[in-house]
């Protein structure tokens, strides 16, 4: 990622430490991880130190530090869909897949995240493919819907 | 500094507005056992080895005596039976990382703690934060940090701050209750820090 | 977008829009909220604009898309007024029925209807389903009727009266003594009274002030926050803003998880178009108020839903909580008195002011006054969002709102209160919903997750699902939390393993004395609730696991195997094609047999075996019958016929 592209996001929010956050927010989101000289540059021109910069992509979630496949599954372990079976569902994915939670695969064609509440518990177990969601995923029929992505 | 009156194992205390219950209690020479704390450094109330019971508002609480403010009236008591019983848990729990730990065996010995209570973890770094605290706030040099969060919450050094300051440092080393640090450091620098020739390069320049 | 600067203008301006607006004009409002766009309410929007095209109608019939009315079992929702007519699980494919027949033939689509499931009478009023009759929904009521992302709307049902009211007629100290009065307590989970919180910050010395909304809704099962802020934003920047004026403050913040994008979104329209029509920014209606908001979204950790960490975070910082004293309101946000409170606890504000403090103290029980909005879930027929008075019984809630347990299995308990509850037994669903009585049956408030539990609910499971949560959420910083939910976790996964020992009971009470009493927040403070919660209502199951490694319920997976009974199997190689781990060998006229080495316990078998066969059965506590010998296992289906 450009050191413009990166600037040009940088430049949106106060240019302060407490825009740290909401800047690596952008730049995940639009270049799917973030590599070290985005966070270098950012380092640089917010003047926050590296190691918070590296405690902050750890801690929070959102971040990730390696490149994401090209389709992204989140599974809702979230209590309603953990009673609806949610375990077995994410155990049949990480069958097919052959990752776990947190993990992309070699082809990167596939990344597996586990999500805790997506706000669609009438619908558990839900499982989510960039940003399509599926409802009342019985772990058979998970095979099935991820059959459909290339 | 207008001056606040509290109560601490049934003593008297005079502190300052502003002080915590810790230094209350040191000022009196009473003791209590800490673990995280260092003068240096802002207080942390990480280890809670230091918890103390309260009495606030009608209910008794117990409470990091490095962090809380003193109040007028306060009723403190450093020793208890459930004092007691949760400073030994918690030792037993910082056992269960680092058994042989320097820094803890008077207390293991004092509150009768268990080391082996708890089967043994992997990472013999009990997370006091003294380390990662002394580099940020007085040498500024933010050379380790803190990752993740939870149970899997570390320590790590950035390979290429602390392949530049480390060196001529090393001033975090003698903090460390447990010598995982100095490991973590020598591994780092085997296994993350730029090249040798690289690092004699720069230091020949004396820009270290 | 002319600018409103006074109480005047609001009203004549809403006057002006309400002349505009035909009452009697059909309207077919969609819910486009998460819920119903995930069953592809889009497409059905899609669908009647097309199809109103198609018959020239569009200027006739407007479509609105609005936020989440909560009836999310039965989504995509739409309701046609003026005759507040509810159609469920509407397809695209409806759409040129609906309008024809419904909209210009004024003829009710039967097949579209509610049908009551006991006397199955038919239902056409969204006002007369069970489901919303047995509510009160004063913050959730407004979702159906407006477009989110339309100021308009919001005024034409009577919005920003309650700011200009506030502005105009209250002094600041008088909207803190309504808010005392209301007695409204913190719907974010502890329950603390309100006014007082406000009242602190006012008192607190200093120029700075902030007002904060915590959209974190970290509970895993929670969505009334998302719903709310989807579907009504404005209900909340506009009590944001009442509360900003009674403290004080003069810059605020929605802290959202990056979760929601639509509330997000929506949030982020609403401070826009407040900011456009004078709501927000300078002298606010003539007043001499400033104000102004802020969006931040939180980066997925549900320790940044704890005041203090949410702080940190908003400060760039990790969501480490900072010890209390000193509190927020004297200093938080960059050290200045802050005041924090939940989104449902800002959306209530606007409604006291315009209706005074009895709006809230005339509902509900004398410690918890006005309404509270529920997320029912899991196994209950009804699942959605219920907006109920405290004080009704935890029974009515899930059996008269609720529908009850569905597929004829038995209620084993209720879990309230998110990671930090507990699980309330049948016994005690008589229990009128209120703070300090859901207490003393050792569960909480919460911020309204209801999880509804039948007897295909592992406790031991549900405690260990908690703590396996929390032990990734916990920020790590103190060894209590840290180290004792990692304790407790792996006692727990042994006992659910059947490495269940005696005295791991005691152990993890133990355990559990010292992580409440000695962490730093709240997070490590109630974490060890749903294990004491769960051991002090079933005990009983926690010694099945330990003493015969048996598991009650059939889900542990270390505990449990798939058995396909040998007398009952015909062979229908359903299981057998089903089969994730393809576990299961034998042909058309052999007897299924699972290899439980394969086998991965998911449970598909037992679920597609036809239930007139039932022939696949589950296992624990007692060792798995050895397959019957090759020559056994043949079919011989003449015989059965002589």
């Amino acid at each position: 990622m450009d050191n413009a592209k990166i600037d040009n996001i940088i430049d949106k929010y106060p240019s302060d430490p407490s825009s740290l956050i909401q800047v690596l927010l952008d730049i995940q989101h639009e270049n799917r991880w973030l590599p070290e000289e985005a966070l270098k540059r950012v380092s640089e021109k917010l003047r926050v130190p590296l190691n918070r910069i590296q405690h902050i992509i750890t801690f929070y979630k959102a971040f990730s530090v390696v490149p994401k496949g090209r389709h992204e599954i989140h599974v809702c372990t979230g209590t309603a869909c953990h009673v609806r079976g949610a375990p077995r569902l994410l155990s049949t994915v990480q069958d097919l897949t052959g990752i776990k939670p947190g993990e992309t695969d070699q082809d990167l064609k596939f990344s597996l995240e586990t999500v805790n509440c997506v706000g669609c518990c009438a619908l558990g177990p839900v499982m989510v493919v960039d940003g399509e969601y599926h409802g009342n995923m019985a772990p058979a029929k998970s095979e099935d819907v991820l059959k459909e992505y290339e | 500094m207008s001056e606040i009156l509290l109560q601490i194992d049934g003593r008297e205390v005079e502190a300052k507005e502003g002080m915590t219950i810790l230094e209350a209690a040191r000022s009196a020479g009473i003791f209590i056992p800490t673990l995280c704390h260092h003068e240096k450094l802002e207080p942390y109330g990480a280890c809670r080895i230091c918890v103390v019971e309260a009495d606030v508002g009608g209910r008794t609480s117990l409470v990091a005596s490095c962090l809380y403010p003193v109040e007028k009236n306060l009723v403190v008591r450093t020793r208890s039976e459930k004092v007691d019983k949760t400073r030994k848990m918690i030792l037993e729990l910082l056992l269960a990382h680092a058994p042989d730990a320097p820094a803890l065996q008077e207390l293991v010995q004092q509150y009768g703690a268990d080391k082996d209570r708890f089967e043994k973890e992997s990472s013999f770094c009990v997370l006091c934060g003294l380390c990662v605290r002394y580099c940020t706030e007085v040498k500024k040099k933010n050379a380790i940090g803190f990752f993740d969060r939870g149970a899997r919450r570390e320590i790590n050094f950035i390979p290429e701050i602390a392949s530049r300051e480390c060196w001529n440092c090393k001033e975090c080393f003698p903090l460390c209750p447990t010598s995982y640090l100095q490991a973590a450091y020598h591994l780092t620098e085997a296994l993350a820090f730029p090249s040798p020739s690289f690092l004699i390069r720069v230091r020949g320049t004396g820009n270290a | 977008m002319p600018r409103i600067n006074s109480p005047a203008e609001l009203e004549e301006f809403r006057k002006d829009i309400m002349s505009k607006r035909d009452p009697k004009r059909p309207c077919i409002a969609v819910c486009t909220g998460t819920g119903c766009l995930a069953l592809g309410a889009a497409k059905v929007v899609a669908a009647f604009k097309e199809e109103l095209k198609k018959q020239g109608l569009q200027r006739k019939v407007d479509i609105r898309e609005t936020g989440c009315p909560g009836f999310c079992e039965r989504g995509p929702l739409i309701v046609i007024h003026p005759e507040e007519i509810c159609y469920l699980r509407v397809q695209p494919g409806d759409a040129e029925e609906i309008i024809s027949q419904t909209i210009l033939a004024k003829k009710i689509i039967d097949r579209l209807l509610y049908v009551d499931p006991i006397t199955g009478e038919k239902i056409i009023h969204e006002s007369e389903i069970p489901f919303y009759k047995n509510q009160k929904r004063h913050l959730l009521g407004n979702n159906i009727k407006i477009d989110p992302k339309s100021i308009v709307d919001y005024l034409a049902v009577g919005g920003y009266s309650a700011l200009a009211k506030a502005l105009s007629q209250e002094t600041p100290e008088q909207v803190v003594e309504m808010v005392k009065d209301s007695n409204l307590r913190g719907r974010g989970g502890a329950g603390f009274p309100a006014g007082k919180k406000w009242e602190f910050a006012r008192k607190s010395p200093g120029d700075t002030k902030y007002v904060v909304v915590n959209a974190d809704e970290g509970d895993p099962g929670a969505f009334m926050d998302r719903a709310v802020l989807e579907g009504n934003p404005f209900s909340v920047l506009e009590g944001l803003t009442i509360g900003a004026y009674a403290i004080g403050s003069h810059e605020g913040y929605f802290y959202v998880r990056q979760e929601y994008p639509l509330a997000v979104e929506n949030v982020t329209l609403a401070i826009k178009q407040a900011e456009e029509y004078g709501f927000l920014g300078k002298n606010i209606l003539g007043s001499g108020f400033d104000f102004t908001v802020k969006v931040h979204r939180g980066a997925g950790a549900f320790v940044c839903g704890e005041e203090t960490s949410l702080l940190r975070s908003l400060e760039g910082k990790p969501g480490e909580p900072r010890a209390r004293p000193p509190y927020p309101a004297v200093k938080g946000l960059r050290d200045k008195p802050t005041n924090i409170n939940n989104v449902e606890t800002w959306a209530n504000i606007p409604l006291i002011v315009t209706n005074g403090p009895e709006f809230l103290t005339s509902i509900g029980t004398k410690g918890s006054t006005g309404t509270k909005i529920f997320s029912l879930v899991g196994k209950v027929n009804n699942t959605g969002l219920v907006e109920v008075p405290m004080g009704i019984t935890l029974r009515d809630i899930i059996y008269k709102v609720g529908g009850g347990v569905p597929g004829g299995k038995k209620f084993k308990a209720v879990q309230t209160g998110g990671p930090s509850g507990g699980c309330i037994p049948e016994k005690h669903l008589d229990i009128k919903v209120d703070f300090d009585e859901l207490r003393k049956v050792g569960a909480i408030m919460g911020s309204g997750g209801m999880i509804v539990m039948d007897e295909d609910t592992c406790m031991v499971d549900v405690a260990k699902y908690f703590l396996n949560f929390l032990t990734g959420e916990s920020c790590g910083k103190c060894t209590p939390c840290r180290e004792g939910i990692r304790q407790m976790l792996k006692i727990l996964t042994n006992i659910s393993g059947g490495k269940g020992r005696e005295g791991d009971i005691e152990l993890l009470e133990e355990l559990a004395q010292t992580t409440r009493d000695a962490s730093l927040c709240a997070l490590g403070g109630t974490a060890p609730n749903p294990v004491l919660n769960t051991i002090r209502y079933f005990r009983d199951e926690y010694e099945a696991h330990i003493k015969e490694k048996r598991c009650p319920a059939y889900v542990c997976k270390e505990l449990i195997a798939y058995h396909i009974d040998p007398e009952k199997c015909q062979a229908c190689m359903i299981c057998l094609r089903k089969c994730p781990a393809q576990a299961i060998s034998g042909g058309k006229k052999q007897i299924h047999v699972i290899d439980q080495e394969k086998c991965t316990k998911c449970g598909t078998c037992f679920e597609v075996c036809p239930a007139r066969f039932d022939a696949v059965r589950r296992l624990s506590g007692v060792p798995v019958p050895p397959p019957i010998p090759e020559e056994a296992r043949m079919i011989v289906r003449e015989s059965k016929q002589k």
